[in-house]
């Protein structure tokens, strides 16, 4: 056991899916040409003044009501002054000392049966800055404003994560709340979904935080994970070679994997937040708070709560099959199909279908086997037409577009043999051909039986019903 | 010529004269006048013209806007569509903006004509127009004297019939103040009363627009179609505007007038203050009953407004940076120098000791000390008001503690300038709406009184004007030169 603890925070800001921006009426959809939704307000020309999206409020308002957290009726925004070329006015309005959202938290299960609470300290609103492009044109950087002005939702925890694992499990539990919301589309890449993780290590049992470093440019989950332990690392052995941490500003490289100094505390802004004085304060009701919480969707715990009481699913596959709104979709439109085989539908998805859907490196949503189908196929187990291995072959030839589970068997013929005369013709043939393990099986050798069963499959090719070949050779062996 | 608006629109809509001739009459008078003056950064002759011709059709239809065919001058912050937008700076002498204030709209909406853009302290930051990167302003009445600021140009063109109206916008006196020292009339509005909408701003959370003219009857045709809701700024108060003409003429019987008695202490010019005792005399034979109030904090609004006007100035001002419009400094060797010499070169000094100051007091550190401090004081500043509203219907005084001075008396004193709005700053500060308007002379030099309503009641104040304004006739005065 090290004698190390690390202490990790995350900062997430996640793009709220709002139509038009946070302060001006321009369209925030991605990948548009360079500066072409951009308005006078994302620009900051003089004179101009920024109108509050109520959209992004109410967003904001359904995560605070998911994490339980407390929501004044009075919420302020703040100017966050600094100059950048990619932010038009010289300050980001954003939110300092009255945030949107106040104290709350989430529950993250990090492995199989672990359960931890992390602390969400706040979430505010703020606008996004534009893009600098130094790539593109020789001695000269190049500015896109179109994510200017994007409403952005900066959700920080508390420092309760002790290693890279449980902030992954954290950032994908906010991930996907944000998706269960509809709030944000959770795309990493096009960066709606970006984690900054303040990161540091103390001697276990130490009640004082050590020295944080603050990692940024992660774009992934995987890089979430390495990214924090590598500086952990990184800094246990700057403390064991006698050295101290710093606190700075790091980028995470993800070709070398490894983090970079960016800026020290002594470079850092001093940003002089004070209440932007264009906007008045946000005044948000009770009544406006009940009706936002009477139109939240089943939320991934409780979802979870019900697979377990409901459905006697266990707790680790009640939360894999929650953990996105679309496997929990999948699952639920499967199960409409077929009640009964709820345990059946649950492994899988969570077996089969997740390994091809990873390896394909698909969504569920995108999947080619339709929950409708993955029932049918699991039915003729049930049923008894085909044997759980034939079933492995039926859902790699569903995988591949040949159609349902039914067309497949009848196609390929892998109808299972239950006819007592047929299994016991093959059971006398593998018998006669084999007196050695005749004898030892009925010397007391147990273990032969596998052996015949295999034998019987086989000749079989897989369709006799193994229940049944093992049943009746047991009466043909000792007989 | 000192046509009133109001007769300027009986004579167009009797057909005595058109827009046309009118707006020509102007614009000569600007060719001939401004060059001694300096009233005009810019004069927009054809699309005064074009506007004109456009409002004689008009009025030959029988459509007849509020204010068809009238020709008015704007202070070059309010944004104009196609026609450049300065605020006396020379970080903006290059700036076109692609839209028109919510103000300009406004007025295009009612049928006004534009002769151009008003000179002005630059950003609003002055209380003399001698912080304008196009040179300072002459008062109509004495050229070697300031005209006040910062809209300095709209009060000294309406005082010498350049124009018979013009915009203004007031931070912490910059309509009244300048009204007073040219001897016209001018309004500042309740805070949200007129978008700020296209208004560049200075202090965001004082800033508000207003009308110069000749009268109090003129200032009520020109507020009304300055006032009302505007979606496009936040602060914007959502209250119908009422009548404002239509509120004229009620007579002041009854109306309970507060003086503070902090406006009638040290500081202020005994000259001024028989000016204005003289004139109270007359409110009271209205039929006005003078009681006295008091406004303890007076002496804290010079140095809150500058804390909080200074702060907000800093943030706002950011955004002339030199990447995207404006100024931009030559062959920058990188980012810092292009921001550094570009803010450098296209701000004036006062501009830049402000942007310091408020920096200063938004640092960390120092916030609580200052910023957070002036946000309490402020808060007592408006308590005043309240408490006096609650026993008077208007609180009177002087406008300013001098008349106008001279051109460089107070460049190189800054806090001797500061104090020139020690009577108009607290306004702001509480959000009510003032108005100046001339009752006298002192040495040749106008002198305002101002009068101060509470949230709102902007038709009591120019009622209340308007019924001085019947039985006096120092808002008639021209100066000889002008005549």
């Amino acid at each position: 056991m090290s004698e190390w603890e690390s202490v990790i925070g995350l900062e997430i800001h996640a793009q709220l899916a709002t139509k038009s921006k946070i302060f001006s009426g321009a369209s925030t959809a991605f990948g548009a040409d360079p500066n072409t939704q951009a308005c006078a307000v994302d620009l900051g020309l003089p004179g101009v003044l920024p109108v509050l999206n109520r959209a992004a409020v109410t967003m904001a308002v359904r995560f605070g009501v998911a994490i339980d957290a407390e929501i004044d009726h009075r919420s302020v925004f703040a100017r966050k002054n600094y100059f950048y070329p990619d932010l038009p006015k010289g300050y980001q309005i954003s939110q300092f000392e009255l945030p949107i959202v106040g104290k709350g938290h989430i529950f993250i299960s990090p492995a199989e049966g672990e359960h931890k609470e992390i602390g969400i300290t706040r979430a505010h609103l703020e606008e996004d800055a534009g893009k600098s492009i130094h790539d593109q044109f020789p001695d000269q950087s190049g500015i896109d404003l179109n994510r200017a002005g994007t409403p952005l939702l900066e959700i920080v925890s508390e420092p309760d994560m002790r290693s890279a694992k449980e902030a992954v499990a954290y950032a994908r539990k906010i991930h996907s709340l944000v998706r269960y919301l509809e709030i944000c589309d959770g795309n990493m890449q096009e960066g709606s979904f970006r984690c900054d993780a303040n990161v540091s290590v103390r001697r276990k049992g130490d009640q004082k935080l050590g020295i944080r470093a603050e990692l940024k440019n992660i774009n992934s989950f995987r890089f979430l994970e390495r990214a924090i332990n590598f500086e952990i690392e990184r800094q246990i052995d700057l403390i064991e070679d006698g050295g101290s941490v710093v606190q700075e500003t790091r980028l995470y490289d993800s070709e070398r994997d490894e983090t970079r100094s960016m800026r020290s505390k002594e470079e850092a802004n001093d940003y002089r937040y004070f209440p932007d004085p264009d906007l008045l304060p946000v005044a948000i009701t009770d009544e406006d708070i009940a009706a936002i919480r009477a139109s939240l969707p089943e939320l991934p715990e409780q979802k979870k709560q019900r697979y377990i009481d409901e459905l006697g699913l266990s707790d680790y596959n009640a939360e894999l099959l929650t953990a996105s709104r679309e496997t929990a979709a999948y699952f639920e439109a499967a199960l409409a199909a077929a009640p009964e085989q709820n345990a059946q539908l649950a492994n899988w998805i969570l077996g089969d279908l997740t390994g091809a859907l990873n390896k394909a490196g698909i969504d569920v949503s995108e999947s080619p086997i339709t929950p409708l189908m993955l029932t049918q196929l699991i039915s003729r187990i049930a049923d008894n037409t085909i044997s759980g291995k034939i079933a492995k072959e039926v859902f790699e030839a569903m995988w591949q577009g040949e159609g349902d589970a039914d067309g497949i068997i009848e196609a390929r013929g892998l109808k299972q043999i239950t006819d007592s005369g047929a299994i016991e013709s093959l059971i006398d043939d593998v018998i006669a051909a084999n007196p050695d393990q005749v004898e030892q099986f009925r010397a007391g050798k147990d273990k032969v039986l596998g052996f015949f069963v295999g034998q019987v499959m086989k000749q079989s090719q897989g369709k006799a019903n193994p229940g049944q070949v093992n049943a009746m050779l047991r009466e043909k062996l000792k007989s | 010529m000192a046509a009133s608006i109001t007769e300027i629109k009986r004579g167009l809509n009797k057909g005595e004269f058109s827009s046309v001739e009118i707006t020509q009459d102007y614009l000569a008078r600007i060719a001939r006048h401004n060059p001694a003056l300096n009233c005009f950064i810019s004069v927009t002759d054809e699309i005064a013209l074009e506007q004109a011709r456009a409002a004689d059709a008009a009025l030959a239809k029988g459509e007849v806007a509020p204010l068809t065919g009238v020709p008015l001058a704007h202070k070059d912050l309010f944004c104009t569509d196609g026609v450049k937008t300065t605020c006396a700076s020379r970080i903006l002498d290059n700036f076109i903006a692609p839209y028109d204030a919510t103000v300009i709209e406004n007025f295009k909406r009612d049928g006004a004509v534009m002769l151009g853009k008003t000179n002005m302290d630059e950003f609003a930051m002055g209380s003399s127009n001698e912080n304008s990167s196009y040179g300072n302003v002459a008062n109509p009445w004495n050229t070697e004297h300031v005209p006040g600021g910062s809209s300095g140009g709209s009060a000294a063109a309406v005082a010498a019939g350049l124009a018979p109206g013009a915009t203004g916008t007031d931070t912490g006196g910059s309509i009244r103040q300048p009204a007073a020292l040219c001897g016209v009339t001018g309004i500042k509005p309740t805070y949200g009363r007129v978008s700020r909408y296209g208004m560049i701003a200075y202090g965001s959370s004082l800033d508000q627009g207003g009308p110069f003219a000749r009268s109090a009857e003129d200032c009520a045709l020109l507020l009304q179609t300055m006032s009302g809701f505007d979606g496009r700024d936040s602060t914007s108060a959502e209250q119908p505007a009422p009548d404002y003409s239509g509120a004229l003429g009620q007579g002041i019987e009854g109306l309970k007038i507060g003086l503070p008695k902090e406006y009638f202490a040290d500081g202020l010019d005994g000259r001024i203050a028989g000016v204005i005792e003289t004139a109270i005399d007359e409110l009271r034979k209205l039929g006005a009953e003078i009681v006295d109030v008091s406004l303890p904090n007076t002496g804290l609004s010079i140095p809150t407004y500058y804390v909080i006007a200074m702060a907000e100035c800093s943030s706002n001002l950011s955004r002339f940076d030199g990447v995207r419009f404006g100024h931009r400094c030559e062959h920058p060797v990188d980012l810092e120098d292009l921001y550094k010499r570009s803010r450098g070169e296209g701000f004036g000094a006062e501009v830049k000791r402000r942007i310091m100051i408020g920096t200063y007091a938004l640092s960390a550190g120092y916030y609580d000390a200052y910023y957070l401090k002036a946000q309490q004081l402020r808060r007592m500043i408006k308590q005043d008001f309240q408490q006096a509203f609650d026993d008077v219907d208007l609180i009177l005084g002087p406008t300013t503690p001098e008349t106008a001075f001279k051109i460089g008396a107070k460049t190189d004193d800054p806090v001797s300038m500061y104090l020139q709005d020690i009577y108009t700053i607290s306004l702001n500060l509480a959000g009510l709406p003032g108005m100046s308007l001339p009752v006298g002379f002192s040495d040749g030099l106008p002198v305002g009184m101002q009068l101060i309503g509470n949230y709102f009641d902007e038709a009591g104040l120019l009622n209340a004007a308007h019924s001085y304004q019947q039985v006096s006739d120092w808002h008639l005065q021209v100066p000889e030169a002008f005549q």
